[in-house]
């Protein structure tokens, strides 16, 4: 496998492998905070920081941790760095803290995460593997701001809490709750598909385990494969399968 | 009683983890592709959630909060869940296999479903006694049951529809979620009015 250079392991985070848009990881906090684009801004910035401190913690401790007890371990490493995140929010910003509320804590195991730690920062230098939660990060931080700012300014008429004058009158509310998370992400991954496409493709993975954290370890298990699943690759680079 | 059977019925319809809050989308989408995976899935989320409540509810109230160590709670929690599944797999797998045949091979997955940990954080949060922690788990759990279920039967005709073509596989199932989702709204204030609370 060819090694790549430093700055396409950023963009390939933010473009070519945006977590939300072709890896769909993470989608619980997707759909969750995408209500309002000051929650989405936090929740990628918490979820970033999150993962680029998780990343190079256990990309340095990579040949430390013994592999059958690694999942344990690596969900310690990040849920420390959850409660520093949940502390420090609490003390400085507590409106925000209340704001995302138990999506906060949930971040321990937010798949964008666990995963990265599995597929990528477990194999690779503290240098690469930080570069990589920077740009996944912001590939995941950009996802939401963009899923944020259809939902709020079509749904509320609003631009992170800046009422707009015409939309007001013209709300479709449905979208700021449940159902419009759901619509607008689908719509947005069908959107992806279109521009990909017109670009030769990047072949998106059916979705089901191999996204998922725990995919380590139901290699074995027969759910996955049962449910049709393409064997998680763990490769460090998910786009060869393309 | 009454506020029992809310909590409950909140729980399962109103307040539908999946549908509502987002939370355990992971499995909703990945696991509801055919009926029996989605009931085994579900019945295994909703067991695993009754006794992950009845684990960390004691730890949080006699353990974390004596001694001023709230702070941990998230990091405790995710920790007993995790060794918990583990735990409930090998007894499972020791004593009961026949459960353990049908149930085991969702366990694994559940270690990082967000909606168990995520009932947990929530029943702390709201407040509840222990009672009403394990009744909001239970009602959490078959609402998650439910939803697995029906997706899997809007599913089951998805996969035979034909779908615009950038539509196919994950957007037209999400679009369809989305209605799903909708039909749940109908739910809301229903339980309030029925028990008039």
């Amino acid at each position: 496998m060819t090694k790549d250079s430093k700055l396409m392991i950023v963009l390939r985070g933010i473009i070519m492998e945006n977590p939300i848009l072709i890896l769909v990881l993470g989608t619980c906090p997707t759909l969750a905070t995408t209500t309002s684009v000051i929650s989405a801004f936090s929740m990628g910035i918490a979820a970033t920081v999150v993962l680029i401190c998780s990343n190079v913690v256990i990309s340095a401790l990579r040949k430390v941790i013994p592999d059958v007890v690694r999942i344990p371990c690596y969900i310690v490493i990040i849920a420390a760095f959850v409660t520093v995140v949940q502390m420090l929010l609490q003390a400085y910003l507590p409106d925000i803290y209340e704001m995302l509320g138990v999506y906060l804590a949930l971040i321990v195991v937010n798949c964008i995460i666990l995963g990265r730690a599995e597929m990528y920062a477990r194999k690779n230098s503290v240098l690469d593997s930080a570069l990589d939660g920077i740009g996944m990060g912001i590939g995941f931080l950009l996802a939401l701001i963009l899923m944020a700012t259809v939902r709020e300014v079509f749904g509320n008429g609003s631009f992170a809490g800046l009422a707009i004058p015409f939309l007001q009158n013209y709300k479709i509310s449905v979208l700021v709750q449940a159902p419009g998370g759901f619509f607008v992400y689908g719509a947005m991954i069908a959107l992806m598909n279109l521009i990909t496409a017109k670009q030769g493709g990047v072949k998106r993975k059916s979705f089901s385990c191999e996204g998922c954290p725990s995919s380590g370890h139901c290699q074995q298990s027969t759910a996955c494969a049962s449910a049709g699943a393409v064997k998680p690759t763990g490769d460090e680079n998910h786009n060869e399968e393309a | 009683m009454r506020e029992l059977i809310l909590i409950l019925m909140t729980g399962v319809l109103v307040n539908n983890y999946v549908l509502q809050q987002f939370l355990g989308i992971c499995p909703f989408l990945g696991v509801s592709k055919r009926f029996d995976q989605a009931s085994g899935m579900g019945i295994a989320v909703t067991f695993v959630m009754l006794c992950a409540t009845a684990v960390t509810y004691p730890i949080y109230e006699y353990a974390l909060k004596p001694a001023g160590l709230e702070y941990l709670q998230t990091i405790v929690f995710i920790l007993v869940i995790a060794a918990l599944v583990q735990f409930v797999e090998i007894m499972l797998k020791r004593f009961i296999p026949a459960l353990y045949k049908s149930l085991g091979v969702y366990l694994p997955l559940i270690t990082t479903n967000c909606a168990v940990l995520g009932v947990t954080i929530n029943n702390i949060t709201a407040g509840f006694n222990f009672l009403e922690s394990m009744v909001s788990s239970l009602g959490v759990g078959l609402g998650f049951l439910l939803a697995m279920v029906l997706f899997a039967g809007v599913r089951s005709r998805i996969e035979r529809s034909r779908a615009p073509k950038y539509f196919q596989g994950l957007p037209i199932t999400l679009i369809s979620a989305s209605i799903v989702a909708l039909a749940f709204y109908g739910f809301a204030g229903v339980v309030e009015n029925i028990l008039k609370v």
